[in-house]
């Protein structure tokens, strides 16, 4: 058995930085298990049987945040060899803070202390063997930016965990001690002596996720009267007791140390900050900074990139070579084809978007680690959170008008999980660039090109992200208490390169290994399915099982204004990639080669569509599940239960829209009542009470008029 | 009862008590601001709302509703 060394710490603290120091390319990144915490670990390096697992960055060791839970469920429960706890010396109170809970889990605990040379740069020392007795753990100094020290401080946490001597908690004043010992006199017969001090503090503060099974109901009462006189006694409650003692050890440590944190400073940060985020040059700047984003990303470099990988790589090079081959050796039509139409075809468009998601994630990687992305969070937060959506949902957003698929995996920027999840399920809302060809052709071939089609589709997209939000924000699924907004905002630094590529990479391999499996599969289901009928003859795809298909949901889609199974099938060629749907109508109105807004056919589609079932068509279309590709980013960010909910409310919440949308526009013209009109009066009345309706928060009321007393 | 809310930006005050209870309570109170240590109101964001205070030598951002629950001297 080897030894496992977790990594605790605050979040920015250079605690990632201090794990790619010590693990190299040994890394394993998955999901803490039932949530998705990414959860990291690797081998340390130059020593083969050490594990070194990544926590969660935390403030505290709280029961409310998802990632305080995770790091103190395998704090606890699956108890490490040794803690390496990263401290921030520039920032020493605050870290000591969570340290003092660190000492009490009954693990050794070595503290490896970062950014000395900020401290040193603003003028201060730090007494390092002075703070190390006061804990009563080694200390050692690292950079784990120039990766000095780094793994001398893990070799210290494996002389530790070989030593196997338990951290010594920190002492709180007499009266706090006095209730904690009395306590652990309580619990200690049901728990490891080495935690009877953990589980004696989670007692006191009420902890409903510390539980000890041999514990009596007799015993907790005892516990409980404890507790209530010693609140009584200092007239607070438990966890402000706990919380204040914490601090005030936190504050004598550090001053001992020769770094009280006392002082309101005026740093070189805060005087950009002063800038960045003042009332009159905040949103300019926000604004400027989000199109210098966009543009790189989306309109210049990226496409660019992108163009040429469509085009050229999956255009000019390798189906023509793979072709070549396939013939040289005598390769059957069906299986050419599926190679060529179904596997490079499908796979080759989503993998398009590889270069441009690349440029994107190497401009939000320093976003995000300039310190910029959390200034967004603050001077949008007043705007988003009004439907239930984070500061920070605006990038994905703005991205998602390039494509969907970088904009829902730019949500791993969003802690929250639950603004993270109606982020994504909102973010294909906008229309991406794959849609336009679609309002193309519903513009050219309907409206006369009429200008206001394709900005009515943006406003739409909005449009249903806000109404999204305040929909779901009131169902179980969203309800409770609002994330609170308490959020550090740390000083502003340039990120080094080394960090910036790793960050990117990550992401951008992350999507690979999504292309290629789900998305591979998907493509290759929708190739057989049109290539082939029931009788699994080779057909074009107007005979074939996806227009059999087609032919059973067309009656489905009969109500907003398109029953024709032509655009059934369209609609569903559009999963593999939204501008699908232009190309096969192309193929079932009988043209082969059709350009990419489709003006060939424009005739043919004003002869199957009104006016209003054609915009019915467009919107549903924008609205519906997006491409297999983002799906696939969403279950990739959200997990597979949360991608069927936002898929199936996509879906719903389009078919609702685009019935509306026939209906009404089909009444403006016939004036004539169907069944069809009473339908959408009803959806529209459901519409407005989910809109309306009051939302249940009552725990948040409480607390606000206990607050106001 | 005066408030953080009601603190102007360059203004400072020492934290007497925290009201409520629950997720943003000891939320606010891990993020250091507890009983008797010194808070500055830095700035309040361009829309009104959050605002920025500097508490124990670092920045951090609140909305005013949940400074409400911060009382101050």
């Amino acid at each position: 058995m080897g030894i496992q060394i977790a990594l605790a710490g605050n979040p920015n603290c250079g605690k990632t930085t201090l794990f790619n120091a010590l693990t190299g390319s040994s890394q394993h990144v998955g999901n803490w298990p039932g949530v998705t915490v990414e959860k990291k670990e690797g081998r340390l390096r130059g020593h083969a049987d050490v594990t070194v697992q990544d926590l969660p960055g935390v403030y505290s060791l709280s029961p409310y945040t998802l990632e305080e839970v995770v790091a103190r469920d395998y704090l606890v429960g699956e108890k490490p060899d040794a803690i390496l706890n990263i401290v921030d010396a520039s920032n020493l109170e605050r870290n000591l803070y969570l340290t003092t809970q660190l000492l009490e889990l009954g693990v050794p605990v070595v503290v490896a202390l970062n950014m000395m040379d900020v401290v040193r740069k603003q003028g201060g020392v730090i007494d390092v063997a002075g703070l190390s007795r006061a804990l009563g753990c080694p200390v050692v100094e690292i950079s784990a930016l120039r990766g000095e020290h780094c793994v001398q401080a893990a070799e210290e946490a494996i002389r530790a965990a070989q030593a196997g001597q338990a951290a010594k908690p920190q002492r709180f004043d007499d009266a706090l001690e006095d209730t904690l010992g009395q306590i652990e006199a309580l619990v200690s017969p049901c728990c490891p002596p080495a935690q009877a001090r953990w589980y004696a503090v989670k007692y006191f503060e009420r902890d409903s996720r510390a539980k000890l099974d041999g514990l009596t109901d007799a015993v907790q009462a005892k516990i409980e009267a404890v507790i209530v006189s010693a609140e009584d006694a200092a007239d607070d409650d438990a966890e402000s007791l706990v919380t204040n003692a914490r601090y005030v050890r936190a504050a004598v440590l550090a001053r001992a140390a020769g770094r009280p944190a006392g002082q309101h400073r005026l740093t070189v940060s805060d005087r950009i900050d002063r800038i960045v985020t003042s009332r009159v040059f905040g949103f300019p700047i926000f604004a400027a900074i989000m199109f210098l984003v966009y543009y790189i990303s989306i309109s210049t470099v990226g496409t660019m990139m992108t163009d040429w990988v469509n085009d050229v790589l999956f255009g000019e090079l390798i189906p023509p070579a793979v072709e070549g081959f396939l013939v040289s050796v005598g390769c059957a039509d069906w299986l050419q084809s599926l190679v060529l139409d179904g596997v490079i075809g499908g796979v080759g468009a989503v993998l398009g978007f590889l270069p441009q998601m690349m440029v994107l994630f190497l401009l939000l990687a320093f976003l995000e680690d300039c310190g910029y992305m959390v200034r967004i969070a603050f001077l949008m937060d007043r705007l988003f959170r009004r439907f239930g959506l984070s500061g920070k949902s605006f990038i994905p957003m703005l991205i998602g008008m390039g494509c969907g698929v970088p904009g829902i995996m730019a949500t791993r920027t969003i802690e929250n999980e639950r603004d993270r999840r109606m982020t994504a399920i909102t973010t294909t809302f906008i229309p991406c660039g794959a849609k336009l060809p679609i309002i193309a052709l519903i513009a050219g071939a309907l409206f006369d090109g009429a200008w206001w089609v394709s900005p009515s589709a943006y406003f739409v997209g909005v449009a249903a992200i806000i109404c999204t939000g305040i929909i779901l924000k009131k169902t179980a699924l969203f309800a409770g208490d609002p994330a609170p907004f308490v959020m550090e905002l740390p000083p502003y630094h340039l990120p080094t390169v080394k960090s910036l590529l790793i960050h990117m990479w990550e992401r951008a391999a992350a999507f690979v290994k999504k292309a290629g499996t789900v998305i591979f599969l998907a493509c290759a289901a929708i190739w057989f399915l049109q290539s082939f009928n029931f009788r699994l003859e080779m057909v074009n795809a107007g005979e074939s099982m996806l227009a059999a298909i087609g032919g059973v949901l067309a009656p489905v889609f009969a109500p907003l204004g398109w029953g024709d199974w032509r655009a059934a099938v369209a609609a569903l060629t559009g999963l593999v990639a939204k501008e699908n749907v232009v190309g096969t109508f192309g193929v079932l109105f009988g043209f082969a080669e059709v350009a990419e807004d489709g003006a060939e056919f424009w005739g043919t589609m004003a002869q199957v569509f009104t006016a209003a079932s054609a915009y019915s068509y467009l919107i549903f279309n924008l609205l519906c599940a997006p491409c297999f590709a983002a799906i696939g980013a969403v279950r990739r960010e959200l997990g597979g239960k949360w991608t069927l909910i936002a898929v199936g409310y996509q879906c719903l919440f389009a078919y609702a829209v685009a019935l509306c949308i026939y209906q009404y526009g089909t009444f403006a013209v016939t004036r004539a009542f169907t069944p069809g009109l009473a339908a959408a009066l009803v959806v529209t009345a459901a519409f407005v009470w989910l809109l309306v309706r009051p939302a249940k928060r009552p725990e948040r009321k409480l607390q606000r008029a206990a607050a106001a007393e | 009862m005066k408030t953080l809310r009601e603190l102007k930006p360059g203004e400072t005050g020492t934290v007497v008590r925290l009201h409520g209870a629950g997720p943003v309570k000891r939320r606010i109170m891990d993020m250091g601001l507890t009983k008797g240590v010194s808070v500055l109101v830095r700035k309040v964001a361009p829309l009104g709302d959050p605002i920025e205070v500097s508490v124990r030598g670092y920045e951090l951002s609140l909305r005013r509703a949940d400074c409400e629950m911060i009382q101050i001297d």
